[in-house]
């Protein structure tokens, strides 16, 4: 044990004179967070639109009052014919220009039907389609509120609510994987580059003709990361409850356990990287594209698993972090408990199990 | 077997496959001898010397380093034993006193036991001015010397030195030869692998391997009058070009 002791103490020694790899400890995490949280949103937010209205009514200006209300959008610009909304949408400002048909009211009530164009700049298609469903949503509003109390027969309203993220905001979305992100890269990345470290230096041979035991050097190795491990998981638990307000609806001990479980997972993985590469370079590089990548693109973080074609769907049932991020939106979006979450967490035990059955192997083939 | 040989190894084999990358060598090393390991690169003797030290197991032969099995009890050899390679493996981000307590402390030495040898090794040494620093800035010729040093902290029966003067001046390399004259003086076994032929003359005995076998073994000046030389070198050359 003391000899534990004074390894874990050597390892913090390494972590915390090494200014990259504090960074990554303690940096990255929270700029990611922050980030995604702030930066970069699927919402939208005080977008600048331009008005084209050529009908001037008592309708069209409740609708731009209305519109003009909502935070989403800022009218910025009122035009004055057709001519003047090319040259809005080039000079780039303006994301959308809303025009309203010559007597729109009037058409609304004799002919029961008016039009409205909404011409939004797709360049960036995400954003305009986005733009587009929010203004789309104001317009029917103002429908209902016409159409309330005239004779409207046989009209379905479709009303759709969104559960567990009523307002759509996307950080709901990003604290699950960034978490994931943060924690693989933190677990797998750096042990795999600390314990390969060693090698290069020469001094994994000192250790192993030391009467210290191989298992006891890779224990020494990796615990100083399990427990940063866990101060960074706390650490963005508490960003997003406190600044993005993102709630944990389940309970936080079993989230922390099944974050100890993915740490482990992780560490594993790192581990098993480590025996394979043997300069750090390589163990970065592997840990990058073969850990990184897929865990950002495959693991449903970004880019929804069910839209994905067939056979990289397949791929994603064996990314750790697929079933770390169903887990994590599982307790802290929807509040279920091990009962809902019973496959995940076995999936995960077994996949560390498996990873740690080789590299064992691993590991002492390469001793010999 | 004698019990006054540290070292005993008979027809000891390591195959990788088809291939005996050391193939049934027989050697005694004495207590307080310091003993030459020599041959190319490729002989074989980087293998020979896992074996020794417990991180490689033999394929057959029988071999005990300190009284101890080299198939059964790795762990009492590992105890008994202090090692150092050619990369002078210290932590270049820990400072030379944290790296003599790391040491110390992995070989199980007491908090006491580490502080007052470490005073003592930092004193001989003449390292006071540099004893907080990060060894990673140090020259080469004083890593090396505290790299022995270290490999000596808990006084092994037996040190062994995987070409330990790589890419030091040759005034460096006297030095450390004192140093290794020193330790065998206090009665530590010195097993030493090197290619400088000028070192195997210091060395009370030597063997030379060649493809895996033992071709020499004797004292310097016996094989140099075997071989009708004047330098070690010839005597290698003679042997490695069979």
């Amino acid at each position: 044990m003391k000899k534990f002791i004074g390894f874990v103490k050597k390892e913090f020694f390494h972590i915390y004179r090494d200014k990259r790899s504090l960074f990554i400890l303690f940096g990255m995490p929270i700029a990611q967070i922050l980030l995604f949280g702030f930066a970069i949103t699927n919402e939208i937010n005080h977008v600048d639109i331009a008005i084209l209205d050529q009908s001037n009514d008592v309708t069209t200006k409740e609708i731009i009052n209305n519109i003009a209300a909502s935070k989403h959008f800022n009218i910025v610009d009122v035009l004055q014919d057709e001519t003047a909304i090319e040259t809005v949408f080039k000079k780039g400002k303006i994301k959308a220009v809303l025009q309203f048909e010559n007597m729109f009211a009037k058409n609304i009530t004799k002919e029961a039907q008016a039009n409205v164009q909404i011409l939004t700049d797709a360049t960036d298609p995400n954003m305009a389609n986005t733009i587009s469903n929010y203004i789309t949503s104001i317009l029917k509003k103002q429908q209902q509120d016409i159409n309330n109390g005239a004779f409207t027969p046989y009209q379905i309203i479709p009303q759709s609510r969104m559960v567990y993220n009523a307002e759509l905001k996307s950080v709901y979305m990003f604290v699950p994987g960034v978490m994931t992100v943060i924690l693989m890269l933190v677990s797998a990345m750096m042990t795999s580059i600390s314990i390969t470290r060693e090698k290069e230096q020469g001094t994994m041979e000192i250790l192993l003709v030391s009467p210290l035991k191989p298992y006891q050097v890779i224990a020494g190795k990796v615990f100083p990361y399990i427990f940063l491990s866990v101060i960074n998981a706390m650490a963005i638990v508490l960003l997003s409850i406190f600044v993005f307000k993102v709630p944990v609806n389940g309970s936080l001990f079993f989230l922390a356990l099944e974050s100890v479980l993915f740490i482990i997972t992780s560490l594993v993985l790192g581990i098993l990287i480590s025996t394979i590469a043997a300069t750090q370079q390589t163990a970065m590089m592997i840990s990058l594209m073969g850990l990184m990548l897929p865990t950002i693109l495959l693991s449903g973080f970004i880019f929804p698993i069910s839209s994905m074609p067939l056979p990289l769907q397949a791929i994603s049932n064996i990314i750790p972090a697929k079933w770390f991020i169903v887990i994590v939106k599982g307790i802290m979006l929807k509040g279920i408990g091990l009962g809902f979450l019973l496959k995940e967490t076995l999936i995960l035990l077994a996949m560390t199990l498996i990873y740690l059955g080789i590299s064992v192997k691993k590991y002492k083939i390469r001793l010999e | 077997m004698k019990t006054d040989y540290v070292i005993q190894a008979e027809n000891l084999t390591k195959l990788f496959g088809d291939f005996a990358a050391v193939n049934r060598i027989s050697f005694h090393v004495k207590a307080g001898e310091i003993f030459g390991f020599l041959g190319a690169n490729g002989a074989g003797k980087t293998t020979a010397m896992k074996m020794l030290i417990g991180i490689s197991t033999p394929s057959s032969g029988r071999a005990t380093v300190a009284g101890f099995d080299v198939y059964k009890e790795t762990e009492a050899i590992k105890k008994n034993i202090g090692y150092m390679s050619q990369k002078f493996a210290l932590y270049d981000d820990l400072t030379v006193k944290e790296n003599i307590s790391f040491y110390g402390g992995i070989y199980g030495l007491s908090k006491k036991a580490v502080k007052e040898k470490s005073h003592k090794l930092i004193e001989e040494l003449n390292l006071q001015a540099v004893s907080n620093s990060l060894v990673g800035g140090l020259p080469l010729g004083w890593k090396q010397k505290l790299a022995f040093s270290v490999a000596l902290l808990h006084d092994p029966k037996i040190v062994f030195l995987d070409e330990p003067t790589g890419g030091v001046d040759p005034i460096t390399r006297r030095q450390f030869w004192e140093m290794i004259y020193k330790a065998a003086h206090k009665g530590t076994t010195i097993f030493v692998t090197t290619h400088y032929m000028d070192e195997a003359e210091y060395c009370d005995r030597v063997s030379i391997m060649v493809n895996g076998k033992i071709e020499a073994l004797d004292t310097p000046k016996r094989l140099k009058a075997h071989y009708k030389t004047d330098t070690m070198n010839e005597v290698f050359l003679k042997l490695a070009r069979g």
